[in-house]
């Protein structure tokens, strides 16, 4: 394990931003988010960025490829490139388990998603242990440790300095290059750290959430449950939910009109979107609360029954915080498992 | 050009013929710029089409794997790309990616058995692909029995190739009916469901459906009515999709991906899944 004071962050960031862009979380009019780092680019004392790291790897927008377009005749133009080589410092425990839940999408489930890989590939997440997890917090009921997240280093901040241990190979070259502004460190203040956080995470309003009564094999159990019609009533198919999510990844392609051809790119979509599985023989999901429904059951059943288990949410609470009508899936969860009573 | 390896970028196809079947069907024969088929298939798979700038849809490849000079597609005029394509002449150039999804299980739990296939509209076109692949192999199958059934008698798909081919071949049954009375029509009128019922099938083989949703769920009753048994009834599905690996979340039903656990379905995996297809 490494360390550096904490009046040397600006030099570790400087170093870093040598040889490949650096993005931490800043604060911004639009709250804190991830911004390449700069001289002066200071670190947000927010919990979290508004959007996770998702969009490093599977941004909102991408071009996939061009056309060529002359007369009755066609070129297919392949612009995919070599991505640059990036590190995201300070993703928190949720946003890094969620870029699994992510690769099991595009890197595990054949056919590899190239775009998704080669930005995977050239991207290096240090991540950084919550001190101060919120009430909207929630990420313990998946298992996922915020006292010790995942990544390729993982970082720890107390009152005085950053503690850095790589745990990947890409993590390890990039400590070792920081060598020579880092020192040596033992694990004591760590330690004390996570035995702080894991304090604070038995003492949040959520804590007690599980997700016993839900996984893989549940379809029968809930998809007809009356509570759907009750949870998805105010709900206005906004897709926000959607959006804030990191580890929601449907998608939509599309054509865009050049001067001289086409651009095909594919962008962000939403299953809370009445269009989204609209087709010319009618829609399969024509109600909200059909579209309410796919996104919970494909988030605690269809995904886990699909992933050995693993559920297709994180908590990290954005949803909570950001919906509108104050719906979100910690709802979702109380009222279905009140319906659990056993029968099944 | 150089090879792309990567299942969202597809190849240039060129359509080399354009055959009117019906008043809103077309069938578009499609090849590779240098006169290739663009890719090996199966029966009843599907490939991404697209023209650039219009958008890219799923259809069923509805010409044989058997046939290895091309590919053809048995389009339905109902939206802004095949719309594009009805308009379009022969030398246009489109592009292909696939094949996608799980193909009919021709080879092994076919292979054997007498054949029913039961199609409605252009319902036939993927099964079209599964018929001529049978016919092709003709000892490999018992006798085969085809239930077709459209609107009207013009709006009966490959009705050149039924009456010439199909009809003629020796134990392969067509059983053609149109909704409602027509002049010049002097076959079967009334809607498949009934008309399976009444030709009472023995149900000692395997049964191929496919058509539009309200039409595969009377004639699976009806099948089921003459004691046949969900596991021998096979339809494949249709529901909008984008990326066509599984991945962009639009064909998701339950814990399965249409385009690439499907299209293919057995009629009792179905009962798994809920009911939003």
């Amino acid at each position: 394990m490494r360390k550096i004071s904490l009046d040397k962050l600006d030099l570790l960031f400087a170093k870093i931003a040598e040889n490949q862009s650096l993005y931490i979380p800043s604060d911004s009019v639009e709250g804190a988010k991830f911004t390449k780092w700069t001289n002066g680019t200071a670190l947000t004392n927010e919990l979290n960025t508004v959007r996770g790291i998702k969009d490093f790897f599977f941004p909102q927008s991408e071009d996939l490829m061009k056309f060529k377009m002359q007369g009755k005749n066609i070129e297919v133009i392949d612009i995919r490139d070599e991505h640059e080589d990036f590190v995201i410092f300070g993703a928190r425990a949720c946003d890094v388990r969620a870029m699994t839940v992510l690769d099991n999408v595009f890197l595990h489930a054949e056919p590899v998603d190239t775009y998704y890989k080669n930005r995977r590939e050239h991207g290096i997440i240090m991540s950084l242990a919550c001190t101060r997890p919120v009430e909207t917090c929630f990420c313990g009921t998946f298992g996922i440790d915020a006292a010790n997240p995942e990544g390729d280093i993982v970082c720890h901040k107390t009152d005085d300095a950053l503690y850095m241990n790589a745990v990947s190979e890409k993590g390890t070259a990039l400590l070792d290059s920081l060598s020579d502004i880092t020192e040596d460190a033992d694990t004591k203040a760590v330690d004390e750290q996570k035995a702080l956080i894991k304090e604070r995470m038995t003492k949040l309003p959520l804590a007690e959430l599980t997700t016993d009564a839900f996984g893989g094999g549940k379809t029968e159990k809930f998809f007809d449950s009356p509570e759907w019609a009750k949870l998805s009533e105010s709900c206005l198919g906004c897709g926000t939910c959607t959006f804030v999510c990191p580890t929601c990844q449907c998608y939509d392609i599309r054509d865009f009109k050049t001067n001289d051809g086409v651009v095909r790119y594919r962008c962000w979509d939403s299953c809370m979107y009445s269009q989204f599985t609209r087709m010319a023989h009618g829609n399969n999901r024509n109600s909200q609360k059909e579209r309410f429904r796919q996104r919970f059951m494909h988030k605690l059943v269809y995904y886990p029954e699909n992933n050995n288990g693993m559920f297709s949410c994180v908590g990290c609470g954005r949803c909570l915080a950001k919906c509108p009508i104050r719906m979100n899936i910690v709802k979702v969860m109380k009222a279905l498992e009140g319906t659990d009573n056993g029968s099944n | 050009m150089a090879q792309i390896n990567e299942t969202l970028i597809p190849v240039v196809g060129v359509i080399t013929d354009v055959r009117i079947d019906t008043p809103d069907i077309k069938t578009f024969r499609v090849v590779t710029p240098d006169g290739k088929k663009p890719f090996d298939h199966r029966p009843g798979q599907c490939a991404m089409l697209s023209v650039p700038g219009v958008g890219e849809a799923m259809f069923s490849i509805t010409s044989s794997p058997t046939n290895t000079e091309f590919m053809e597609f048995s389009i339905k005029k109902c939206g802004c790309v095949t719309e594009w394509l009805h308009s379009a002449e022969v030398g246009q150039m489109i592009t292909v990616r696939g094949p996608y999804g799980n193909p009919f299980p021709v080879d092994d739990v076919f292979a054997g058995h007498d054949m029913l296939f039961i199609a409605g509209g252009v319902g036939l076109a993927p099964l079209r692909s599964v018929i001529n692949y049978c016919r092709h192999y003709r000892d490999k199958y018992g006798r085969i029995d085809i239930v077709y059934g459209s609107r009207s008698k013009d709006d009966l798909l490959d009705y050149k190739e039924i009456i010439e081919e199909w009809q003629t071949d020796e134990n392969v049954h067509v059983h053609l009916t149109i909704d409602r009375e027509q002049e010049g029509w002097d076959g079967h009128v009334g809607f498949v469901p009934n008309y399976v019922k009444e030709l009472g099938f023995d149900t000692n083989k395997m049964a191929v459906l496919c058509g539009p949703p309200i039409m595969i769920k009377f004639t699976l009753q009806g099948l089921m009515d003459i004691g046949f048994d969900k596991t021998q009834i096979y339809t494949t599905l249709e529901l909008r999709m984008k990326c066509g690996v599984g991945k962009c979340g639009r064909c998701n039903v339950g814990a399965k991906y249409v385009c690439k656990d499907g299209p293919v379905f057995r009629c009792d995996e179905l009962d798994e899944l809920p009911d939003e297809y």
